[in-house]
């Protein structure tokens, strides 16, 4: 599902909020995104973009783990926008919010080995997260990337025991570039954005555990237009490059 | 000023201590079972000596041996020192019986003996019902007694005693001042006691010397010292009117800090610098100028009355300040009040005269 | 007509009587009990008390309870060995440099938790300024190790324990330790049987303190030690994960963290204490 699909409902709304008296005046506005942390560096870039469109409008991004934010979403937090890394947690939204103008899948992101630059303990495949003395770091299970760990895991039949469970992607990936783990299973995007800080090792299984990231308007938020609105440049051409840059696959 | 004594002396220091504001210089000789009591007003540099003694303020020049040895650089734990503190500092977390065990035990004596010990200091002092009780339930007289048990029990050489009446109340403090006397009288090594309080020093110590300022201004047996006081200090405390003057033949010229001018008769000739002191008994106050025998007569008038035992004690200035002691009925018949004027003599018999 | 004259009285005389509240502290007072204690409240009123028994005897909570336990008691352990000795330094002698280490020993104390593990992460990690000559010599590195979690508890909990000996120690009699020393106690004696008797109230409120402190202690380790259950997934990291997951299953833990709390706290009454 393309979030082209999207694109005359989203007209509407825009027309719709276009013609409501004093939506010109976006002075002092703030539209709240709630987004999985691997969206830290694309929604990031995406969100000046916004603001220089939009100007008097500011974006604030909360970047964690998707369901410390689906958890909080659904004990009452307000928030405008919502995206995750996978639709399981965005059903919790769906059912325990409500959600408009989606959910819709927006992109794609697979798994990879992230090791340091230098590679120390020789990973090169799923195989040798399970050998002894190399200090892997696995995303917790409750979250998106975790348990896409654990699938692409099982699929390849090996057992591996972590040093430590994290709690976010990007918590993860900070352990293999200070040096501290040898290997972590992250998505392909997060060892993009490292840049050289990480070396990034393909695995054949990773097709077994692709996470759809969704993206839907909260119920119950306090800027709906603007919400549509930054919905509409995830989905504009704009933002399929920002993501395909970024390591992202477009459903 | 050195003490006299044979010459196998207990302790033979000689203490100097410089601070900013303050100096200490005094020499100490004291004999086997001698006490040596050092009297002075706040301040004089009694405590500073006492504590420079045992250790705890170290000494700019000088020395401290023990029964010969040297001890001047040692630190407290390694002197024979046994000392007993104004506020006794019993421990107040360990029992009666474990305080008085404390020094031993630190010296190496295992607990069960030193245990053994400390019940006998304690029985020899009366309180072995008390051994298992904390400092705290004991009277202030007890845990004097439990103090110098205490300092008695690493068997010392030298016994130093700071001010250890000075926290007990007056009527606590007459029987255990006598039995601090005996117990005293039976120690072999060494004491020196500091105190601010005459009565102390004359009924513990064999022998006192008077600080002041940081200096010995007189030694001697107590009688000595209250018979003839050298300094106003010592006069004061022991009650009676002293003078300082120039004597020629039976008269006395006093000097100007005294009584400008004024001229005490004395009994016997004398020449030169001398200290002149009479008792305040020794004053009889009159309404008009008496006829007779007092060769020492003057004007004076009243400045303060105020009781003292079962005397009244009038302070008189004038040409020279004078105390005397009159009886109730006297004052009541001489109707004295600040203010009135009257007749001070007193006999040249009266008068202790000494050089200065 | 007024029933009583009294308070009539009151106004017209416009003077405060006895008996009457000082409303302008009361008030105050009882928001800022409110705020205290509403929300422990709110955790009793909100516990899954029919599920409580299964969910306190699972693995999980067993784990993070007893891994907490013992973090907490071992930190406090190693606080009294290595704190006590700081505390009398910094006291009792005149060594230069003195107020600088005072002040950095109170770093912690004011330092976000989290920052200490970055720290402690940057410092004593694989990769680290000093870590990574334990690890080329030994191969072993601390973090991911629950000794990592005792040494981030360490960081975050002594200085409460030194700033509290510390007072106590000031606060003794030094003439105690003159007397000692007439009785013939080297200065090892004196600390021994003379001071710290005297300062025990003292130390052990401020190894309470350390304790209380080491138990909830989360930032620091969380990045420094890591997340595994059963080796460094202490009560604090439990709850926040779990509240994630299963918000009842983090009510649990955090009832029990709140029983543990109470219940030190009862026991180590102020007679033992010391506070008067």
């Amino acid at each position: 599902m393309r979030l082209s699909r999207l694109a005359a409902p989203l007209c509407v709304a825009l027309a719709a909020c276009a013609c409501a008296p004093g939506t010109s005046e976006q002075d002092g506005r703030t539209l709240t995104v709630f987004a999985a942390a691997s969206l830290t560096e694309v929604f990031g870039g995406l969100g000046e973009r916004f603001e220089e469109e939009h100007p008097g409008v500011t974006v604030e991004f909360s970047f964690a783990g998707s369901s410390a934010l689906a958890e909080q979403l659904v004990r009452g937090a307000s928030a405008d926008v919502f995206a995750s890394a996978d639709t399981a947690t965005m059903d919790r939204v769906v059912d325990g919010v409500g959600v408009s103008l989606g959910p819709e899948v927006f992109a794609r992101n697979t798994l990879q080995i992230a090791v340091p630059p230098d590679n120390p303990a020789g990973v090169g495949s799923l195989d040798d997260l399970a050998a002894d003395g190399v200090a892997v770091v696995l995303c917790a299970e409750e979250v998106p990337c975790g348990a896409a760990s654990r699938t692409v895991l099982e699929a390849a039949g090996v057992a591996v025991e972590p040093v430590s469970w994290e709690e976010d992607v990007k918590a993860a990936l900070t352990r293999v570039r200070l040096g501290e783990a040898d290997a972590a299973l992250v998505y392909r995007t997060d060892v993009l954005s490292a840049g050289g800080g990480v070396l990034g090792v393909d695995f054949p299984e990773s097709g077994e555990a692709v996470n759809d990231y969704a993206i839907g308007v909260v119920d119950g938020g306090p800027e709906p237009g603007l919400a549509a609105e930054w919905i509409a440049l995830v989905a504009s051409p704009e933002g399929e490059k920002v993501l395909t840059d970024a390591g992202f696959v477009l459903p | 000023m050195s003490s006299g004594g044979p010459g196998a002396a207990v302790l033979d220091a000689h203490l100097v201590v410089r601070r900013p504001g303050f100096g200490l210089d005094v020499r100490l000789r004291v004999a086997p079972g001698q006490v040596l009591a050092l009297l002075g007003p706040n301040g004089a540099g009694k405590s500073t000596a006492l504590r420079a003694l045992a250790g705890l303020v170290p000494l700019s020049e000088g020395h401290v041996l023990v029964d010969g040895a040297d001890v001047t650089t040692a630190p407290a734990e390694r002197r024979p020192v046994g000392m007993v503190f104004q506020d006794y500092l019993l421990f107040p977390h360990l029992s009666v019986v474990e305080n008085v065990a404390f020094g031993p035990r630190c010296r190496g004596v295992p607990a069960r003996r030193a245990r053994r010990l400390a019940l006998d200091l304690l029985a020899e002092a009366g309180l072995d019902g008390y051994a298992a009780a904390r400092p705290g339930a004991l009277s202030g007289g007890q845990q004097q007694r439990v103090a110098l048990a205490r300092a008695l029990a690493v068997r010392p050489r030298l016994l130093l005693l700071d001010e250890p009446m000075a926290a007990l109340d007056a009527h606590t403090r007459v029987s255990v001042r006598t039995q601090l006397r005996r117990r005293l009288a039976a120690f072999a090594g060494a004491t020196v006691l500091v105190t601010h309080d005459p009565l102390d020093a004359m009924v513990l110590a064999d022998r006192v010397l008077v600080l002041e300022g940081g200096a010995a201004v007189q030694e001697g047996s107590p009688a000595e010292v209250a018979r003839r006081p050298r300094t106003g200090y010592v006069a004061r405390l022991v009650g009676v009117n002293l003078y300082r003057g120039r004597a020629s033949g039976t008269r006395v010229r006093l000097a100007a800090s005294s009584g400008e001018g004024a001229v005490l008769t004395v009994a016997e000739s004398v020449e030169g610098e001398v200290f002149a002191a009479f008792p305040p008994r020794a004053v009889a106050l009159y309404r008009e100028r008496p006829a007779g025998s007092p060769r020492n007569v003057w004007p004076l008038t009243v400045d303060g009355v105020e009781p003292f035992g079962d005397r009244v004690r009038v302070h008189l200035t004038g040409v020279l300040e004078v105390n005397a002691d009159i009886t109730a009925a006297a004052l009541a018949e001489l109707a004295l009040s600040p203010g009135v004027r009257v007749w001070a003599g007193v006999k040249a018999t009266e008068v202790e005269c000494y050089p200065a | 007509m007024p029933v009583s004259s009294f308070p009539e009285r009151g106004r017209r005389s416009g003077r405060l009587s006895a008996g009457r509240v000082p409303w302008l502290l009361v008030l105050p007072a009882l928001l800022g009990l409110g705020f205290l204690v509403l929300p422990l409240a709110g955790l009793l009123v909100r516990a899954p008390w029919s599920a409580l028994g299964a969910r306190l005897l699972s693995a999980g909570v067993r784990d993070a309870l007893l891994l907490s336990l013992g973090t907490a008691t071992a930190a406090t352990a190693v606080s009294l060995l290595l704190g006590v000795p700081l505390a009398w330094l910094l006291a009792r002698t005149g060594f230069p440099g003195r107020r600088v280490v005072r002040a950095l020993v109170t770093v912690p104390l004011v330092l976000p938790p989290v920052v200490g593990g970055v720290a402690l992460l940057l410092v004593l990690g694989r990769n680290g300024v000093l870590g990574r000559y334990l690890y080329e010599w030994t191969g072993y590195s601390l973090p991911f190790t629950t000794a990592a979690v005792v040494v981030a508890q360490v960081f975050v909990a002594m200085p409460f324990l030194v700033i509290s000996v510390e007072g106590a120690l000031r606060g003794v009699d030094r003439r105690y330790e003159e007397a000692a020393a007439t009785l013939g106690a080297t200065r090892w004696t004196v600390f021994r049987r003379v001071t710290l008797p005297m300062v025990a109230p003292g130390v052990l409120a401020g190894a309470v303190l350390c304790w209380s402190r080491a138990l909830g202690e989360f930032g620091a380790t969380i990045m420094f030690a890591g997340n595994f259950p059963g080796r460094t997934q202490t009560m604090p990291l439990a709850v926040y994960l779990e509240m994630q997951r299963s918000p009842e299953a983090a009510i649990v833990l955090s009832l029990v963290l709140l029983a543990v709390s109470v219940l030190v706290l009862v026991l180590l009454r102020d007679r033992w204490t010391g506070t008067p």
